[in-house]
């Protein structure tokens, strides 16, 4: 099976690790991830307003190179998920936005959200199937103790993300199970970290990502997984709570037995 | 600006959101982590709105408080959204020029060798125009 696939601007410079488990993984399972050509930045947050239309543009490219491929648009980082998904929402189902962007876009036939948005974690729910993925685990995390950080943006708001049931998300703890760890369960999986906020209000990210990891660790947590590389970095500029966070694809990686692959 | 009752008009335009449908069962304002940080707190933005009071809301802190964490937007029994209000108003503040509340000359001095990009362009996008 042949995704098109959308990295982001993260993936490409601090998080290159995030992106590269996630490939070796991919091959690992038989699936492959086709980079959109000249893909751009998303802009790393939802533009709101209903009558911003150029700052959506860059979401509605990648989504009509995918549908001119004919292939499903994958993507891995939390934000550009959030935004490309939206923006997809919007193109399905505003008439205002849709004909306001296809007049900017000038393209052979209009976009009209046609293309089906993944996250990487939906394509291993939904595609490859959890119990296929365990069946293909060569070095089971046995015995470790993960809580899966959700954070916001892959899963508010539900009616638009589809991602998982938004107050009572299991995906990544069935994700945990399927490498053979045990997750953890623990009540700021689905808080906020702070966001953006912690460019310029660092009191505020720490109180927040205190009580994240302070939570999790109280639960009898060792590690968290999350998604995003602004959670990774909040989680651990912000707080001083000792906790390792890890991105989901290199535990994946590692329990593929392609974590060296990806190295 | 243009009068109260307009950019109040312009917030509803913007937002596509009807403070009017609002209830006042303050959901949004006991989901948000960002309530403490909040001089106007979430559920009363929507009064403000109502009554075309966006002066307060365009000099309050709250304006450059909220996370886009979409909290208040899930949990909202009436679709009213809070945080598409804040937004709004935020909007109409940055796209007047010389308004903003993040300017490039700040940057070097915020960065450290971890920071990500993502972090960056978010800011900026939600700050400044």
């Amino acid at each position: 099976m042949k995704y098109s696939y959308y990295p982001g601007c993260t993936l490409r410079t601090k998080a290159k690790d995030l992106d590269a488990y996630a490939r070796a993984s991919a091959k690992a399972l038989g699936f492959e991830l086709e980079e959109i050509e000249n893909w751009q930045c998303c802009g790393g947050v939802y533009p709101l307003g209903t009558d911003e239309i150029a700052t959506k543009l860059s979401s509605v490219r990648a989504l009509n190179e995918a549908k001119e491929k004919g292939q499903d648009l994958v993507t891995l980082c939390s934000a550009c998920h959030h935004v490309i998904k939206r923006v997809n929402n919007d193109m399905k189902n505003n008439e205002d936005i849709r004909t306001r962007a296809n007049n900017y876009m000038q393209l052979e036939q209009p976009y009209a959200g046609e293309t089906n948005v993944l996250h990487f974690l939906e394509v291993l729910r939904d595609k490859v199937g959890f119990d296929q993925l365990k069946e293909k685990v060569v070095n089971p995390l046995t015995g470790k103790k993960i809580g899966a950080y959700y954070g916001c943006l892959l899963l508010r708001p539900g009616k638009v993300l589809g991602f998982d049931n938004p107050e009572n998300p299991t995906i990544i703890e069935d994700f945990i199970r399927a490498i053979g760890a045990t997750p953890v369960v623990y009540p700021y999986r689905n808080e906020c970290c702070g966001g953006y906020i912690s460019l310029k209000e660092k009191e505020m990210a720490k109180n927040m990502c205190d009580k994240i990891k302070d939570s999790a660790a109280g639960f009898g947590a060792e590690m968290l997984i999350t998604a995003c590389p602004l959670c990774m970095y909040n989680l651990n500029k912000s707080s001083e709570t000792e906790l390792p966070v890890y991105y989901f694809t290199e535990l994946l990686a590692e329990a593929l037995g392609v974590k060296e692959d990806a190295e | 600006m243009s009068s109260a009752k307009n950019q109040a008009e312009k917030i509803k335009e913007i937002s596509g959101v009807n403070p009017l449908k609002c209830m006042k069962c303050g959901k949004c304002s006991a989901s948000c982590p960002a309530f403490n940080e909040m001089d106007i707190k979430p559920h009363q933005f929507v009064s403000y709105v109502q009554n075309g009071d966006i002066e307060a809301l365009a000099n309050s802190k709250s304006l450059w408080k909220c996370l886009s964490c979409f909290a208040c937007v899930e949990r909202c029994p009436r679709d009213v959204q809070p945080g598409k209000l804040i937004d709004a108003a935020r909007q109409l503040v940055v796209r007047q020029k010389g308004q903003t509340g993040l300017a490039p000359e700040e940057i070097p001095e915020l960065l450290d060798p971890e920071l990500p990009q993502q972090l960056l362009v978010s800011a900026f996008r939600r700050y400044r125009r």
